[in-house]
């Protein structure tokens, strides 16, 4: 077969997308016609900067999610093909096989995989796990920020001191110590993982006993269905195979694995613990601000005179008067996430070496960049483009915000 | 003013306490010290091995006891063994007398930062030498990025919302969406690629780093001063410094401008500006006499908080263009478990980061006389 041209590639590219624009036109399309019932959403479709942004983030999503559906990846993503080492884009199979697609659209790489498929599948490693980490870490702000910033004294500085703690380390030297196989052996991101992913539910406890607690009748049986439910969640997730931690010296059980709802991968859940690690104190010290801000308005003032409790004040008066900027940095975290997971790949640490995320994939093409550029180009320039897009979403989501 | 910066060092100093403990609790743990003597020793060692090995080269001691040597307030071990005396401030295996001649503290206080296992040296001197030729890819990046991205953000900033505002505000967007490992990449594939780039400059900076020796022969001038312009002006060159500067320059810029247009933006509402204008002052004036000075106090901080963020992309930098500088010191020790060597750099590190806080502070202060503190 003859090998594929510029355009023809360029077509087929865009026709392996065929779901993802479907999706896209079909959500813009009805979110524009519905923008004005659609609050601060709706909004964004009247900045062209927030478009793009929303457009480029969602095209990402989509893309990753169909990827996982088989809708747009051309060949399996692991898989090695004998003779496709190093191949150009647009390069034919030596031998396709009934079905199977007959080109390597963008060519292959060191170990003659699809570098097509890959950049697809890193897409779904990074919408699995960007957006969450990036949650947890608002949690761990969030609920640590807030009392620092309304209580002050003693406790502010305290919960400060170890923000900045975590703050002067410089990241990488931060993600070797924390992720390297000998310490993942001793336990200690599981350890981390278990005081970290508590704050979510903590959060949830809180937030609902604060607004319910006059009316126990109420609140009991919420309380216990919600708590029961995320302790539950937060028990499956720190938990592998039974147990918290498991080495040659020492075992602490957990959850029995009978009750055990889904198992994380070692690599991700240390990926995603030394993420979250690294961005809650950032986040800890805009709550603790917002907080310090919001504390001497009047309803905060009319609130303390109706004599209510500094937890309802904090998470029902204060909290939602600082979702704007709260949302605003939400999007941009997200996007510093991404380039924080695409930085432990690009250093090997954490995700397994044949791991199809964007960073593993650039720092593996980046040792041949000098003869070959197509392994290593497509997954840096995705990344490029969903970081953008975060940016420009959160530019016009604060620039929309900022109108009313 | 004065109590203000004691009370900060005296914090900066329990910081770096605090967090060079918490390195060495990580780097001490077993299966890090147990991968350290099978690198150091032979691959094949028996459990009774490594434990020997550990016990012999003071790894064992409790954790409190080894990080009170390494700061040097407790004084370092000694082992007699059968064929001679070891420690901690003992270079090999001496006869008990040479071994009563040895200190008997030497830590960090001391000035002994301990000898790096992975390049056989004191890791003081390693610090030093690549600290210097880090300090000279960091004197290019700020002669590039601190001077555009001020330009950038004032010109954005000056007339908010008007043409050159969005340009040079999607500009800023797009650096700081870049990070250096995407940036890098296509620039060394645009510019320096064999195959189909430009082939402008060099993919690596190898040679830049090889043309920084450690001493320097002119005896007329000052060690540093020689050491500087030598490292600066003479080792490196366009070709194969440009890449890497710019890729790290690049990615800091965008912030640094986008802080700098805001406060720009801010200024230029002011009611002194109204009035300048009113007046009928130039407009060029108006921005240089009067806009200027008061919205470079914001940048200022940025880009001193900027510099412990350029840290990290000096590691990304010097491992992707292979310059052998700091960061790439840092990701060998730290690979290697290289404990003494780790603990040097995150005490430098941690020491940059402090102490830019502390200049921004006092800068902020100097700076802006609004403030006042008590």
């Amino acid at each position: 077969m003859e090998p594929l041209g510029t355009f023809e590639i360029i077509a087929r590219v865009l026709y392996q997308f065929t779901s993802v624009w479907l999706a896209l036109i079909i959500l813009f399309a009805v979110s524009i016609a519905f923008k004005r019932r659609l609050g601060l959403y709706g909004k964004l479709f009247d900045s062209p900067i927030g478009m793009v942004g929303f457009a480029l983030v969602m095209f990402w999503i989509f893309t990753g999610v169909f990827g996982q559906f088989d809708l747009i990846v051309t060949h399996d993503s692991l898989s090695q093909v004998s003779g496709m080492k190093n191949k150009v884009p647009g390069t034919p199979m030596p031998r396709p096989e009934e079905g199977e697609y007959a080109w390597y659209l963008l060519g292959g790489d060191n170990l003659a995989r699809d570098v097509f498929s890959r950049v697809i599948d890193g897409a779904w490693v990074v919408v699995q796990i960007a957006p969450l980490a990036t949650l947890f870490a608002f949690m761990v702000g969030i609920t640590l920020g807030l009392p620092a910033g309304y209580f002050g004294g003693r406790l502010d500085t305290g919960i400060s001191f170890m923000a900045n703690l975590i703050l002067a380390f410089p990241v990488i030297l931060l993600f070797y110590l924390l992720v390297t196989p000998e310490i993942v052996l001793t336990g200690v991101p599981n350890f981390m993982a278990a005081v970290l992913f508590i704050f979510p539910v903590v959060f949830a406890g809180v937030l609902i006993n604060s607004r319910y607690h006059t009316q126990p009748k109420f609140r009991t049986p919420l309380m216990i269905v919600v708590l029961g439910g995320m302790l539950w969640v937060y028990l499956s997730l720190i938990s592998t195979n039974g147990y918290l931690v498991s080495n040659k010296d020492y075992a602490i059980p957990a959850l029995p694995e009978i009750l055990d709802l889904f198992d994380v991968s070692g690599g991700i859940l240390v990926v995603f613990v030394s993420v979250v690690f690294v961005n809650s104190p950032t986040v800890f010290r805009i709550v603790r601000g917002l907080a310090m801000d919001i504390k001497t308005r009047d309803y905060v003032a009319a609130a303390q005179t109706r004599g209510e409790g500094a937890w309802y004040i904090m998470l029902w008066e204060i909290l939602p008067n600082a979702r704007g900027p709260l949302i605003v940095d939400f999007c941009l975290r997200i996007g510093y996430t991404t380039i924080l997971l695409g930085t432990l790949g690009f250093f090997g640490l954490g995700l397994p070496p044949e791991s199809p995320d964007w960073g593993s994939t650039i720092n593996e093409g980046r040792k041949l960049l000098s003869i070959y550029l197509h392994p290593a180009l497509p997954p840096a320039l995705a990344l490029l483009s969903l970081v953008l897009g975060l940016n420009l979403l959160a530019d016009g989501l604060r620039e929309e915000s900022l109108k009313d | 003013m004065g109590l203000f910066i004691l009370r900060r060092s005296a914090v900066m100093i329990l910081t770096a306490i605090c967090l060079t403990f918490i390195v060495f609790f990580l780097t001490n743990l077993y299966p890090n010290l147990e991968k350290l003597a099978k690198t150091q020793g032979n691959f094949r060692m028996s459990d009774e091995a490594v434990t020997s090995w550990l016990t012999k080269n003071g790894y064992l001691q409790p954790l409190p006891v080894k990080y009170g040597q390494w700061l040097g307030v407790l004084p370092g071990w000694v082992i007699d063994a059968d064929d001679g005396v070891t420690g901690r401030c003992i270079t090999g295996t001496v006869s008990p007398k040479v071994a009563e001649q040895a200190a008997s503290y030497c830590g960090i206080i001391q000035g002994n930062w301990g000898q790096s296992t992975v390049f056989k040296d004191e890791v003081g001197g390693i610090i030093a030498a690549r600290l210097g030729r880090t300090g000279a890819l960091m004197f290019w990046v700020m002669l590039l990025m601190v001077p555009s991205a001020l330009v950038v953000g004032v010109m954005a900033g000056m007339n908010e919302g008007s043409k050159t505002d969005r340009t040079l505000s999607t500009f800023s967007i797009i650096t700081t969406a870049t990070p250096e490992y995407v940036s890098g990449v296509i620039f060394i594939a645009v510019f320096a690629s064999s195959a189909v780039g430009l082939k402008w400059f060099k993919g690596t900076a190898t040679q830049a780093a090889k043309n920084m020796p450690d001493d320097y022969g002119i005896a007329w001038l000052p060690d540093w001063m020689v050491g500087f312009w030598y490292r600066v002006f003479e080792a490196p060159t366009l070709e194969n410094f440009l890449l890497p500067v710019l890729t790290i320059a690049l990615y800091g810029m965008g912030y640094i401008a986008r802080m700098t247009r805001a406060s720009m933006a801010e200024v230029m509402t002011a009611q002194y500006i109204r009035t300048a204008r009113l007046k009928g002052v130039k407009f060029s004036n108006i921005v240089m006499k009067h806009a200027l000075r008061n919205a470079l106090i914001a940048p200022f901080t940025v880009i001193m908080l900027q510099i412990p963020w350029l840290l990290n992309g000096v590691v990304i930098v010097e491992t992707l263009f292979n310059y052998k500088g700091f960061g790439w010191a840092m990701v060998q020790a730290a690979g290697n478990n290289d404990i003494e060597l780790l603990l040097g750099v995150s005490v430098v590190s941690v020491m940059v980061v402090l102490a830019t806080q502390l200049i921004s502070d006092i800068g902020y202060v100097y700076l802006n006389p609004r403030i006042r503190i008590t």
